[in-house]
């Protein structure tokens, strides 16, 4: 079968790599590129454990050709992090104990990153909704929505009311 | 064996796609045609990503009227303020498909395309009025929003053909939309009833001109002219929300299912007429 060549920009290193064309972003991801931080939960949009940025943008990366990353920048869970230094958003997880088996949580941190890159003082209420396609079968929503809106506080430099 | 091409310009796009020998399937944000190859619905030989091509993606404003690229993704139509002004129900119904990742790459072409009976943008596109520009083999050709869709899954456009971005007209005063969708959750679920409604008033709040339409309730979304009958010469009084009530009612062939059983969805889409006429009409008479 013959295969593509794409040239990207992933967590800020220039990568190429040669894919099939019915393969994902996330088949690319995981399987070529050992980015394996990024989850498939479902395949089909439906639970956002693939959840990536592409140009700053939230997409499902289970619903990406991977051809179609062709000169595009793609920030996936592992650039989340700088070197030890953990985000606040992951930081704020650990803290509020908003995770239980992790497989949903690398896809909520980078929705959560894409909300708080656009608005850094979002209501619960929007904190909801924005999260609503990424689903976690055993931590409940609760603890994650207090883990998101506490590293928000802390990234805005002030604290939550409680 | 599949091939993949992203041409850069509509020419380029339109020769692919009229010499290709086998099942084409042009792909803009692939909410859905990923989810139907990965399950097998539909298995195309070549796919053809237009979204290399310059101006399929963007919003211009050009005279008061709006032209929306056709694989504009849902959250830059919602992040657009001129078209939130002067189309909030066109946009209230893009906004409203998927999760904020999907909304990160679900196109209007798409969800008009992909031809579900409960596509939430498709009823706000038509009410308003919506045409879309086609480019094939046989050059362009411009036709409104509800001539594509021709049934579940099926479209009126030939292989050759795609569409290449949207018009939506210029507004007289006082005019405003709605759309609104009932599902038995708050989110990610797809519509038991649609209903798009578009109205202009004069200076007394007498509607002059409404459109109506369902979605969900019939094999397409439906224009029904008897709802709109029922809206224009009048305020939106008691009187307006019955009749309307009763012609959507009336125009509903819906389909029993998981969502919702034939007298159930009847019954709601008359409610959901009459609560996105409300949001219309107060939208309208407030500018
Ligand atoms: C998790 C999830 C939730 C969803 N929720 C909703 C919802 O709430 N409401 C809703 O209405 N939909 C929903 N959808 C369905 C889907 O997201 C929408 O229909 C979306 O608008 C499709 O757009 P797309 O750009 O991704 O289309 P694609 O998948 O790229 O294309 C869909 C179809 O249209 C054709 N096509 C695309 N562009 C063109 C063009 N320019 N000219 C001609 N043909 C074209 C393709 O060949 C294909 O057959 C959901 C999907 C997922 C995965
Ligand atoms: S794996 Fe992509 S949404 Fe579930
Ligand atoms: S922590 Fe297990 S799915 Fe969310």
């Amino acid at each position: 079968m013959s295969k593509y060549h794409v040239t990207t920009i992933i967590n800020g290193e220039p990568t190429e790599f040669l894919c099939e064309p019915q393969l994902t972003l996330l088949d690319v991801l995981r399987d070529e590129l050992h980015l394996t931080g990024s989850k498939e939960g479902c395949g089909s949009g439906d639970c956002g454990a693939c959840s990536v940025l592409v140009d700053g943008r939230l997409v499902c990366s289970c619903l990406m050709l991977a051809v179609e990353a062709e000169g595009h920048t793609i920030v996936t869970i592992e650039g989340l992090a700088h070197g030890n230094d953990l985000h606040p958003l992951q930081r704020k997880f650990l803290e509020h104990a908003a995770l239980q088996c992790g497989f949903c949580t690398p896809g909520v941190l980078m929705a959560a990153k894409a909300l708080l890159d656009r608005n850094p003082n979002p209501t619960e209420e929007e904190t909801r909704y924005w999260l609503a396609g990424n689903l976690c079968r055993c931590t409940g929503y609760d603890k994650i929505i207090r883990a998101v809106l506490d590293a928000a506080a802390e990234m805005r430099g002030g604290h939550v009311p409680s | 064996m599949l091939k993949y091409v992203a041409p850069s310009t509509v020419e380029e796009a339109v020769t692919i796609l009229a010499s290709a020998s086998g099942a084409a399937k042009v792909l803009a944000g692939g909410t859905d045609l990923l989810v139907q190859m990965k399950s097998g619905r539909v298995a195309p030989e070549m796919i053809v990503d237009i979204k290399k091509i310059s101006g399929i993606s963007g919003i211009r404003e050009v005279d008061g009227a709006f032209i929306i690229g056709a694989a504009t993704p849902g959250a830059v139509i919602g992040e657009c303020e001129a078209l939130q002004k002067a189309w909030p129900g066109v946009v209230e119904g893009a906004n409203l498909i998927g999760s904020t990742q999907v909304q990160g790459r679900a196109s209007l072409a798409g969800n008009l395309c992909n031809a579900s009976p409960a596509a939430d943008s498709v009823p706000a596109m038509i009410a308003a009025r919506t045409t879309c520009v086609i480019a094939g083999a046989n050059g362009r050709r411009e036709v409104p929003v509800e001539s594509i869709p021709t049934g579940p899954g099926r479209t009126s456009l030939k292989p050759d053909e795609f569409i290449v971005e949207f018009h939506l007209p210029k507004r007289p005063p006082r005019s405003a939309d709605a759309y609104l969708r009932f599902i038995p959750r708050t989110e990610m679920d797809i519509a038991v009833v649609g209903a798009g409604v578009n109205v202009s008033l004069d200076a007394g709040g007498i509607c002059t001109d409404a459109r109506v339409v369902l979605g969900a309730v019939a094999p397409t979304a439906i224009l029904v002219p008897e709802a709109a009958t029922a809206l224009i010469g009048r305020k939106l009084d008691e009187m307006a929300l019955a009749a309307l009530d009763q012609a959507a009612r009336r125009a509903c062939k819906p389909i029993d299912d998981k969502r919702g059983t034939i007298e159930y969805r009847t019954k709601v889409a008359g409610v959901m007429a009459r609560r996105a006429a409300s949001v219309a009409f107060e939208r309208a008479g407030a500018r």
